[in-house]
C-alpha cells in the first residue's frame, strides 16, 4: 500500500491516463509556444532553453522513472559536446554527422559507465557515478584535442543535409525545434511503454521484479544508456547552438545543475524538467545583467523549492488539479 | 527559407536602417568639414554601448568583477559622456565562467540590444569565444581580463584586441627578470593541465636563456587542497626560486601553506606567474610577503598611477589591478579611436585602434601591433612585508621594469596569420 500511494504522488495524472482532452490542449500549447517562441524571444536563449529541457528531460527518464540518481551526467552532455565540436573543426563533418557521432560517443560512455555503476543502488550509485564522470573531466582537461581550459571555439554551424543553412538562426532554431521534440517524444514513448512499465516497477520495488522474472540489470543499464545517448544528443546540438564546447560541460557542477532543474521542475513528471530548466537557464541570462548575484538566488530558490514543494512546479501543479477534481 | 530571410529582415530592419543612414553620414562627413557635434548620424543607432562581460560572482569577482565595470564608466565620464555627438551607454553582464551564457549574452548584445564593442572577458573560454562570435558578426572586442596569448596567436580576429597581459608577458616578467635580479636556479609547482604546462614551459625558457637553471620540477593536480608534499619538494631541491605555475585559488593555497612551511624565510623565493593586487590582497600580508609577480599596473608606482587609482578608491573602497586599469584604458582608446574616425563603423575604429598610439596612465608610450597586442611595459613587484607596508594597500616594492618590446611577442612570434 505503501508504495503505492507514494507511486501516485510521483506519477503524473496526465500521461497515467493515456490521452485524455487535457494532454492533448497542453501538447497543443506547447506546440505552438514552440513554433512561435523565436519571433517574441531571442531565438538562441530559446535553444539553450531547449537544450538543457532535452538534457533534464533524459536525466529525469533516469531519476523519475527508474529511481537511479546519477551525478555524473555531465561527462555524456560535455563528452557529447567535444565530439561533436571537434569532429566539425577537425574532420569537417557535416552537423548532422557530427550530431550523431557525439550521440554515439555518448551512447557508448553511458554503457561502459552505467555497467560500472548500475551494481550499486542509492547513494553508493551516485557516488559511482559521480567518480567516473569526474575521471572523465580529468582526462577532457589534459586530452590536447579539447584545448584544456581554452576549450574548443569557432566551430562553424555549416549546412544541414547538405542545403539547409544553419548560420541562419531561425534555421538553426527549428533544427534544434525538431530535435527537442524527438528527444521528447522518445522520452514519452518509452514511459508509456511496456519498457517504461517495467522501468517504473524496478523503481517501485526492484525485489519483486525480479521475483517476475525480469533481469533487471539489464532493464537498467538499457535506461541508462538511453538516458546517456539523449543527455549527448542534447550536448552535440548545444555545442553546434554557441560555436564551441568546453570544460563547463563537463564538470561536476553541471551535473548538480541538471539535478536542480529536474527538482525544480518535478521529478517524474514529463513537462517537470522542460519547466525547470526554462526557470534556471532564464535566472542564469536574465540575473546575469542585473546587480544579483546569481548562484545566490538559484541557492535560494532552491532551498524555497525542497522546503515548500517538493513535488517541483509541475508536480505541485499536477497535484492541485487533481485535489480540485 | 523564405520565411526565416523575412524575419531575419523585420529582426534587423531597424539596424539596417540606421546603418544605411550612418554610411550617408559618414560619405558627407568625409566629403564636408563637418564639425564633430554635427556629425551624429555617423554613430550607428545615435548611441555608442560598450559592453562590460566577466565575472562578478564567481572566483574571479575581485580579479575583475564590477570594479572592471565602474572603471568603464570612469573612463566614459572622463571622456565627456559623449562622443561625435552620441550619448555612450556602459551595459554590464556576470557571465559566471560559463561560456555558453557569454556567448548568449553576447549575442544578444550584438543582435538586439545593439552594443557596438565588448570588453574585459576575463576567463580564456569566455574570451575566445567572444572574440570569435565578434569577429563573425564584425564587432570589436577587447581582452583585459584573460590570459591565453592565443588571443593574438592563431585565434586571432582583425577586430580583436588583448591589452593589459598574456601569459607570455608574465613568463618574461618573472621568469626573464627574476633570473636577472638573481634568482638563479628555479623548481617549478605546476598545475597539471594545459595552461599550467604552457606557464612551466615559457617560464624555463627564459630563465634559461639569462643563464638560469631549472633543478626540476612537481605537477599537482588542479584544484588541490594540500600542497604539503609538493612543497616539501620545492623545499628539499634548495632553489632560489619556487616557481607557481597555476592560477587562482591554487595558487593562494600554495602560497598560504609555503608561509605555513617557512619557505620564505629559509631564503627561498616564491614567485607567483598569474597573481595581480587583489589577490594580494585577498591573502594579506602575512601570507604573501616575499612573493614575486607580474603586473602591468600598479597603483602607487609613480606620479602618473596615482589619480586615477585614488578615484577609483573613493567610488570602489578598493586599489585596481592591471585588469580593472587596463579596462579604463581599453574604453578610453576606443572612445578616442571612434572620435578620430569620425564614426563608429568596425572598420574604421578597428583601423584606428591600430594606428593611435597609447598614452595614458595605464599604457604608457604603447602602440597596437597588427594580431592586435597592445604592448606596454611590464613591472616585476615584490610583495611587502607587513613591517614594511605603510599604508592601506601599500603591497608592493618595484623590482624591475621590462620594456614593452621584450613584454611581449612579435607578430611573427605570435602565430597570428593576419598580419600576411
Amino acid at each position: 500500500m505503501a508504495t503505492q500511494t507514494a507511486a501516485t504522488a510521483v506519477a503524473p495524472a496526465p500521461e497515467a491516463k493515456g490521452t485524455s482532452t487535457r494532454t492533448i490542449a497542453l501538447a497543443i500549447v506547447g506546440l505552438l509556444i514552440l513554433l512561435a517562441a523565436p519571433f517574441v524571444i531571442y531565438p538562441v536563449f530559446v535553444m539553450k532553453v531547449l537544450c538543457f529541457a532535452l538534457f533534464a528531460a533524459a536525466f529525469n527518464l533516469l531519476l523519475g522513472y527508474v529511481g537511479l540518481l546519477s551525478f555524473g551526467h555531465a561527462a555524456f552532455f560535455g563528452g557529447a559536446a567535444y565530439i561533436c565540436a571537434y569532429s566539425i573543426k577537425a574532420w569537417n563533418f557535416p552537423p548532422e554527422i557530427a550530431i550523431l557521432a557525439g550521440t554515439l560517443f555518448a551512447a557508448a560512455l553511458g554503457a561502459v559507465i552505467g555497467y560500472l555503476a548500475i551494481r550499486r543502488q542509492g547513494i553508493y550509485f551516485a557516488m559511482i557515478t559521480l567518480a567516473l564522470s569526474q575521471m572523465f573531466f580529468f582526462v577532457c582537461l589534459q586530452a590536447p584535442f579539447t584545448g584544456g581550459e581554452d576549450g574548443i571555439q569557432g566551430v562553424p554551424r555549416g549546412k544541414l543535409l547538405g542545403f539547409i543553412d544553419l548560420g541562419d538562426s531561425l534555421a538553426m532554431y527549428y533544427f534544434v525545434a525538431a530535435v527537442f521534440l524527438f528527444g521528447f517524444l522518445a522520452i514519452w514513448r518509452i514511459v508509456n511503454s511496456p519498457f517504461g512499465n517495467i522501468l517504473k516497477a524496478i523503481r517501485e520495488n526492484e525485489q519483486r521484479a525480479i521475483s517476475l522474472g525480469y533481469r533487471v540489470d539489464h532493464y537498467k543499464l538499457g535506461a541508462f544508456v538511453i538516458s546517456a545517448a539523449l543527455t549527448g544528443l542534447a550536448g552535440a546540438v548545444k555545442a553546434i547552438v554557441f560555436q564551441l564546447a568546453s570544460l563547463t560541460d563537463v564538470g561536476w557542477q553541471m551535473s548538480g545543475e541538471v539535478i536542480l532543474m529536474t527538482l525544480l521542475g518535478g521529478i517524474g513528471t514529463l513537462v517537470g524538467p522542460v519547466a525547470g530548466a526554462a526557470l534556471v537557464v532564464s535566472l542564469e541570462n536574465y540575473l546575469a545583467t542585473s546587480s544579483f548575484p546569481v548562484p545566490v538566488v538559484i541557492g535560494t530558490i532552491f532551498v524555497a523549492c525542497v522546503l515548500m514543494f517538493r513535488r517541483g512546479i509541475v508536480g505541485e501543479i499536477n497535484a492541485f488539479l487533481d485535489r480540485k477534481k | 527559407m523564405r520565411r526565416s530571410r523575412a524575419f531575419d529582415a523585420t529582426v534587423r530592419q531597424i539596424a539596417r536602417r540606421y546603418s544605411a543612414a550612418g554610411v550617408v553620414a559618414a560619405g558627407l562627413a568625409s566629403a564636408l568639414p563637418v564639425p564633430a557635434a554635427l556629425a551624429q548620424g555617423a554613430v550607428s543607432d545615435g548611441i555608442v554601448k560598450i559592453g562590460i562581460l566577466n565575472d562578478q560572482s564567481g572566483v574571479y569577482a575581485d580579479f575583475g568583477g564590477k570594479g572592471s565595470v565602474e572603471a568603464a564608466k570612469m573612463a566614459v565620464e572622463d571622456f565627456g559622456g559623449k562622443v561625435l555627438g552620441a550619448p555612450i551607454e556602459v551595459v554590464n553582464a556576470d557571465h559566471q565562467n560559463k561560456p555558453d551564457v557569454a556567448s548568449n549574452i553576447a549575442r544578444q548584445w550584438y543582435d538586439v540590444d545593439k552594443v557596438d564593442t565588448i570588453m574585459e572577458l576575463t576567463t580564456s573560454s569566455v574570451a575566445l569565444a567572444v572574440q570569435q562570435l565578434s569577429r563573425e558578426k564584425k564587432k570589436i572586442n577587447m581582452v583585459t581580463g584573460a590570459a591565453t596569448s592565443e588571443l593574438t596567436g592563431k585565434q586571432c580576429s582583425p577586430y580583436g584586441f588583448h591589452w593589459a597581459y598574456d601569459t607570455y608577458s608574465l613568463a618574461v616578467g618573472t621568469g626573464g627578470a627574476l633570473v636577472e635580479a638573481g634568482g638563479k636556479t628555479w623548481y617549478f609547482l605546476t598545475a597539471d593541465y594545459a595552461f599550467g604546462h604552457s606557464l612551466e614551459e615559457q617560464t624555463a625558457k627564459f630563465v634559461k636563456s639569462k643563464g638560469g637553471q631549472v633543478l626540476g620540477q612537481v605537477r599537482h593536480p588542479l584544484s588541490t587542497s594540500d600542497f604539503s608534499s609538493f612543497l616539501l619538494q620545492a623545499q628539499a631541491s634548495k632553489a632560489n626560486i619556487v616557481g607557481l605555475a597555476n592560477a587562482g585559488l591554487d595558487t593562494s593555497n600554495a602560497i598560504k601553506q609555503a608561509a605555513e612551511f617557512g619557505i620564505v624565510e629559509g631564503g627561498q623565493r616564491l614567485a607567483a606567474l598569474l597573481f595581480t593586487l587583489a589577490e594580494v590582497h585577498g591573502l594579506g600580508l602575512k601570507s604573501a610577503n616575499g612573493l614575486v609577480l607580474t603586473e602591468g599596473y600598479y597603483w602607487d608606482l609613480d606620479d602618473k598611477s596615482r589619480p586615477f587609482a585614488e578615484r577609483y578608491m573613493k567610488r570602489t573602497g578598493r586599489m585596481p589591478n592591471m585588469v580593472q586599469a587596463g579596462t579604463y584604458s581599453t574604453v578610453a582608446q576606443y572612445l578616442k579611436a571612434v572620435q578620430a574616425a569620425g564614426t563608429d563603423d568596425t572598420d574604421a575604429v578597428a583601423k584606428k585602434l591600430h594606428e593611435l598610439p597609447v598614452d595614458d596612465f595605464f599604457g604608457r608610450g604603447g602602440k597596437v601591433l597588427a594580431n592586435g597586442r597592445m604592448v606596454h611595459d611590464m613591472y616585476l613587484f615584490e610583495v611587502k612585508k607587513p613591517s614594511e607596508s605603510k599604508a592601506p594597500w601599500d603591497y608592493y616594492k618595484h623590482l624591475a621594469t621590462i620594456p614593452g618590446d621584450q613584454a611581449f611577442m612579435t607578430v611573427a612570434q605570435s602565430g597570428c596569420q593576419l598580419a600576411n
